[in-house]
């Protein structure tokens, strides 16, 4: 053992341990690479900046009529697509709830038999692969224009999403319970009532109000594309340079989302 | 003893009468809202359209079915640009949602009173705007084209950013925070030394999250002008030309699966 070794080694100044990579060249390769794909990436948009000045102006414009907004002109098209809204919101997330909770168990792999655990599965994949829009668009040529193929839209969406969560709350269960629920001689049925639904009740609660607010968020755009509700309104508005209506219909979104989101927080806090 | 009877025998039940009667009461007007609002909603629909939906269905599902393969040299160009817009909106949006994640979070805002509300309601406003409203909103003030669906993509991505990030810095280990102060070191330095070492795998991990989502976001955006996928959809919806309406919809599926699947190795990778 040498004195000199030990104290020539002794680092006097401490710099901070490379975090994401072992060593510290891999991180300037790995931020290299990005810096080049960044820029390339901002070459490729192409701006008219004639047209963004000329846009300046519309913009202010927006930001008046957003901070003045005027309910009352197109009250009766704001009033017909909030209640459009509202109504598709409320019905889709009950029907999504409903159809969700059979896919759910059935996608649970300590409930359901093989066979009916694909399907389940498939389902649920099938459902969160398309964007709300993309289905929208496919159920408006469907089913025509209107709030009845916003309703399946987002009935079918909420699928997806309730069941998928529902499936791996019920799969996250204590076996223990369910066992001794079985020792009694209970049937698949009672197993399900007894030792399954308690345990997931608050959390079956909690997504249905989270996916009620995703659900109102969504219904306010899948009009866009002519499946009903607040959207179509605020298109319109938005197409006539009516910028104090659209800065009115976007105060009342936020507002309602606010409300949804508070309100079930509150309740799901209440639950769990 | 006729009182100990079977039939007098007590049974067990989950509830007492009087949480089963809130419960049915609770229940009916449930259902009676329900179907108001199922008649609200249904009162202009019309059923003929409805009953003859089965018919359309299959005449677009055949109409769609051999998907236009030879569509696809014209999609790898919309393709990049989608992909362009989703991160550099993401980019654009984690600039702007890190100062506000501090500005809400409570163990380092300035001021829990004045600040942190103001934080929070830009965080709410944010989400609660659909990025296809807000690119809307921004075709109609910049023009069409990438860069309305970047700010766009930047803006809906604040949020969902903003409010993860908060949650975070609001769990991060506070004895860390004392040690660093204890060297006599600056705000900055703390900051520096005992927070962001804490943060950075969360801010990585939601960062390509958010990328993630914006991957799907920025296939749409086109439907409202903003460049993209979405532009060649509109325009092959405009002519009802189904075959290349699938095929960007089997491009769009490969994309999103794609970038899930780096999504879910990266954040594998940090957290």
């Amino acid at each position: 053992m040498s004195t000199s070794l030990s104290t020539s080694s002794n680092p006097t100044q401490w710099r901070r341990p490379p975090v994401m990579f072992k060593r510290r060249w891999h991180g300037y390769l790995f931020l290299a690479a990005i810096v080049i794909y960044l820029i390339t990436a901002t070459w490729s948009i192409e701006v008219d900046w004639g047209r963004v000045q000329e846009g300046m102006a519309r913009g202010w414009r927006f930001l008046q009529g957003f901070l003045v907004p005027d309910f009352t002109t197109r009250w009766r098209d704001i009033q017909q697509g909030l209640i459009e809204s509202l109504t598709m919101t409320w019905t889709s997330t009950l029907a999504g709830i409903l159809i969700s909770i059979p896919i759910g168990i059935g996608a649970a792999r300590n409930l359901a038999p093989a066979p009916i655990y694909f399907l389940c599965r498939s389902i649920i994949t099938l459902s969160r692969s398309f964007q709300e829009i993309i289905i929208a668009i496919l159920l408006v040529a469907m089913f025509g224009f209107g709030p009845f193929a916003g309703f399946l839209t987002l009935t079918f969406a909420s699928i997806g999403f309730v069941a998928k969560l529902l499936a791996e709350e019920i799969e996250a269960c204590e076996a223990v319970q369910i066992e001794a629920i079985r020792a009694t001689g209970a049937g698949w049925w009672q197993v399900v009532n007894y030792a399954v639904q308690p345990q997931v009740m608050p959390r079956l609660i909690g997504l249905s109000l989270y996916r009620l607010d995703i659900n109102f968020r969504e219904s306010s755009v899948i009009g866009i594309v002519g499946a009903g509700g607040i959207g179509a309104t605020l298109n319109t508005a938005i197409d006539r340079y009516e910028y104090d209506s659209a800065g009115a219909i976007l105060i009342m979104i936020i507002a309602i989302v606010l409300v949804v989101e508070y309100s079930s927080s509150y309740i799901r806090r209440w639950v769990q | 003893m006729t009182d100990s009877s079977p039939s007098h025998a007590p049974v067990w039940q989950r509830s007492s009468s009087r949480q089963r009667l809130v419960k049915w009461v609770g229940l009916f007007w449930l259902v009676a809202f329900s179907v108001y609002c199922w008649q609200v909603m249904n009162e202009d629909t019309i059923w003929a359209f409805v009953e003859d939906a089965p018919a359309q269905a299959a005449d677009i599902g055949e109409r769609m079915f051999p998907p236009e393969w030879s569509y696809l040299g014209r999609l790898w160009q919309p393709l990049w640009d989608t992909l362009n817009m989703a991160t550099l909106g993401t980019v654009l949006g984690v600039i702007m949602a890190v100062p506000v994640a501090f500005l809400a979070a409570s163990n380092t805002t300035p001021s829990v009173r004045f600040i942190r509300p103001l934080a929070l309601l830009i965080i709410v406003a944010s989400r609660s705007i659909n990025s296809l409203i807000w690119a809307l909103l921004l075709v109609a003030i910049i023009g069409p084209g990438l860069l309305a669906g970047v700010i766009a993509i930047g803006l809906r991505s604040i949020g969902f950013v903003a409010k993860l990030l908060y949650e975070a810095i609001e769990e991060i280990d506070e004895r860390q925070v004392d040690a660093v102060r204890a060297t006599g070191a600056s705000g900055l330095q703390v900051m520096n030394y005992a927070v962001v070492p804490q943060i950075l795998p969360a801010f990585w991990g939601i960062s390509v999250f958010r990328w993630d989502i914006n991957i799907r976001e920025s296939t749409i955006l086109g439907l409202v002008g903003a460049g993209g996928l979405g532009l060649n959809l509109q325009s092959s919806l405009n002519v009802l030309a189904w075959n290349q309406v699938s095929m960007i919809f089997v491009v769009i599926l490969l994309t999103v699966i794609a970038s899930e699947w780096v999504s879910a190795r990266v954040r594998q990778a940090v957290l």
